[in-house]
């Protein structure tokens, strides 16, 4: 167990930044989760903790020692792949053994190890097959194994549900959970899937453009997002945003509710709400329209409970609420929070 | 209404495919049959027969050809000796070397495309006058690698490269295997690109060193097309006669002799077709069951 941090780390690929000078500090067998958009460096980032890369720039520490420079078998770290990466000329338990083997271990302790992680994971029974004859969840039990036999300070996981179908996902996020949580070691996990990154995650560092956004939990990052990037890259549908001069006004389209619905005693911002359509999901209704009042006809979408039974008819003016406490207001030009108290005009429309 | 019926596009001979295709396939056919098929067929008629060049009657004699050359001629069975022992030595120089070579051309360094370039130069210069480089190379009187040698004072007169047995049967490896070089580190880098990242990567990880990755990783990923390149480099050497003739004509005193040559000079130049011909067919049925052994091991490494 360890705790993995990483200062003012830089990778330039040319003159192009892949990750751009970013802080990161994890707790003692905390599950962390790197979460971003394709291409905004958090793989990178992954693969310099690592050892795969080398920083153009800035310290990475694992267990509060430098490891710059050193390679990635003496950094006590365990890596699971998107592709799982098993050695597909070798059978499962030659797989879960190969790290053993590279330490120098005897083949007793070997074999009692491999045994140790295939029956923490389930496997055994899979023990002489080849990663060939295995599906998806399978492999990616193995190369969890593969992981954890060697007792690593630190797990260093890239996307390794992503190439699961969408049902064998919910499973495997589960047991992977839960797995992390029974081992105790400090966890890295990189994902583009802001679902995964919600339910797994102790904190979330939400990384655009080679950079950290902002990093908190689940609740922080969701409920206060430090910028519109990120009040749009979480939450599905994202956050509402709606501009007005020097200011942007969001709320999240489950806090957007008929006026009579809204009002539980609190203080309310109410809005005039143009629907254009209706979509029945079963469990809720999203309704998709506009606000007057704003600097353009910016697109609006509100998530109803099936609870709210509240008719709706389209193409016409409703008036809509959002809890006062639950807007969130923005710097147009910068993106970035601001507190509501700082606002220069009243922003009530 | 008025329906617009287009007009209809005439149909060409050449829109059915049954006509197509084989309008297609025929020039390779016949190519093939006429400078691969037409020679074959002949040199197994004439290995059958005692044909020779003042002689020219197909008489049938079975396999009485075959037994001569084999039990009363015994430069043939230092040729096949020779044969053996140049293929399997310059192909295990090949392979070893080519899968070096294939490492350093993948990795990322300054000038790659150069040095990329020079080692495949030796592949696109024609043989023959790739050799006769080689044969001034090797002179024993003005040899470059002698003067060199002379000049630093590790050598005092000339080394006889092509005039001593051992020699030269060194030195004709050693051509050999410096042509077949490029080709086969081209077709091992295609092995070597296309074992993922992901896996090399997860190697590293999981501690494995440069020569663990080597012997562990990445040559057993590579098998299959480490045999197809040593496949083409011992059907390359068996069937080349070019790098002996031009070097040592078989020399000293057939010491250097091998299959290709031989044949040449008892089939061509003595005119004895018959005997010619079972020569240079002696080691076909070898070569066909060494290149299906080698691309069935391949296929099955790949499955896994």
């Amino acid at each position: 167990m360890a705790v993995v941090e990483v200062r003012g780390i830089r990778k330039m690929f040319g003159d192009v930044p892949a990750v751009d000078g970013v802080d990161l500090r994890t707790e003692e067998g905390e599950f962390l989760v790197l979460l971003g958009p394709s291409g905004c460096g958090k793989t990178t980032l992954l693969r310099m903790i690592a050892g795969l890369e080398t920083p153009s720039d800035g310290e990475v520490f694992i267990g509060g020692e430098s490891v710059n420079g050193l390679p990635p078998r003496i950094r006590k770290i365990a890596m699971v792949f998107q592709s799982y990466a098993l050695y597909p000329h070798m059978t499962v338990f030659r797989n879960i053994a190969f790290p053993l083997k590279a330490e120098g271990l005897d083949r007793d302790e070997q074999r009692e190890k491999v045994e140790w992680a295939a029956g923490l994971l389930d496997i055994t029974r899979l023990l002489e097959r080849r990663p060939r004859q295995l599906s998806g969840g399978e492999r990616q039990r193995v190369a969890l194994a593969r992981a954890l036999v060697r007792e690593p300070d630190v797990f260093l996981l890239d996307e390794p549900l992503s190439n699961l179908d969408a049902k064998l996902r919910a499973a495997a996020r589960d047991d992977l959970l839960e797995f992390q949580r029974r081992v105790a070691t400090t966890t890295i996990y990189v994902t583009h899937d802001q679902v995964e990154a919600m339910g797994m995650g102790d904190r979330i560092a939400v990384m655009n453009h080679g950079k950290v956004h902002q990093f908190g939990t689940p609740e922080h990052v969701y409920n206060d997002p430090a910028d519109t990037f990120v009040a749009t890259f979480l939450g599905s549908p994202p956050m509402n945003l709606l501009h007005k001069g020097k200011y942007v006004v969001g709320f999240r389209p489950e806090q957007f509710l008929p006026e009579s619905v809204a009002n539980d005693g609190g203080a309310t911002t109410g809005f005039t709400y143009h629907v254009n359509r209706v979509e029945y999901l079963g469990a809720e209704r999203y309704l998709y329209g506009h606000v007057r009042g704003f600097d353009e006809e910016t697109k609006v979408i509100a998530m109803l409970p099936v609870t709210v039974q509240v008719p709706i008819t389209t193409d016409q003016d409703h008036r809509f609420a959002v809890a006062s406490d639950k807007v969130r207001y923005f710097l147009t030009e910068t993106g970035e929070r601001v507190d509501p108290e700082m606002l220069q005009a009243p922003l009530r429309p | 209404m008025t329906t617009a019926t287009t007009p209809r596009q005439p149909r060409y001979l050449l829109d059915n495919e049954r006509v197509l295709a084989p309008l297609f396939m025929t020039p390779a056919v016949l190519y093939i049959i006429a400078l691969v098929g037409f020679p074959f067929v002949l040199s197994i008629v004439l290995s059958l027969t005692d044909a020779t060049v003042g002689n020219p009657t197909y008489d049938f004699v079975g396999l009485e050809t075959f037994r001569r050359i084999l039990f009363d001629d015994p430069v043939f069975r230092t040729a096949l000796w020779n044969t053996f022992v140049f293929a399997v030595i310059a192909n295990v120089l090949v392979v070893v070397l080519a899968k070096a070579l294939a490492m350093v051309l993948v990795s990322d360094f300054r000038g790659k495309w150069f040095v990329r370039f020079l080692v495949l130069l030796p592949w696109t210069a024609p043989v023959s006058l790739a050799t006769i480089t080689w044969l001034w190379t090797l002179d024993s009187i003005f040899s470059p690698i002698d003067w060199v040698l002379r000049s630093v004072g590790l050598l005092d007169g000339n080394i006889i490269w092509l005039g001593k047995q051992n020699l030269a049967m060194s030195s004709v490896i050693a051509v050999h295997t410096w042509r077949i070089v490029p080709l086969a580190a081209v077709i091992m880098m295609a092995g070597l690109t296309s074992i993922p990242q992901e896996i090399r990567d997860a190697s590293e990880v999981d501690g494995a060193g440069f020569w663990r990755k080597l012997f562990q990783i990445t040559i057993p990923l590579m098998a299959p097309i480490i045999a197809v390149a040593a496949l083409f480099g011992l059907i390359l050497t068996i069937t080349d006669m070019s790098v002996v003739f031009v070097l040592t004509r078989g020399g000293p005193t057939h010491g250097t002799q091998v299959l290709s040559t031989w044949a040449f000079f008892k089939g061509i130049e003595g005119g004895s077709l018959g005997q010619g011909a079972a020569i240079a067919l002696f080691l076909f049925p070898v070569l066909v069951a060494v290149a299906a052994l080698i691309l069935r091991m391949a296929r099955r490494r790949e499955v896994l």
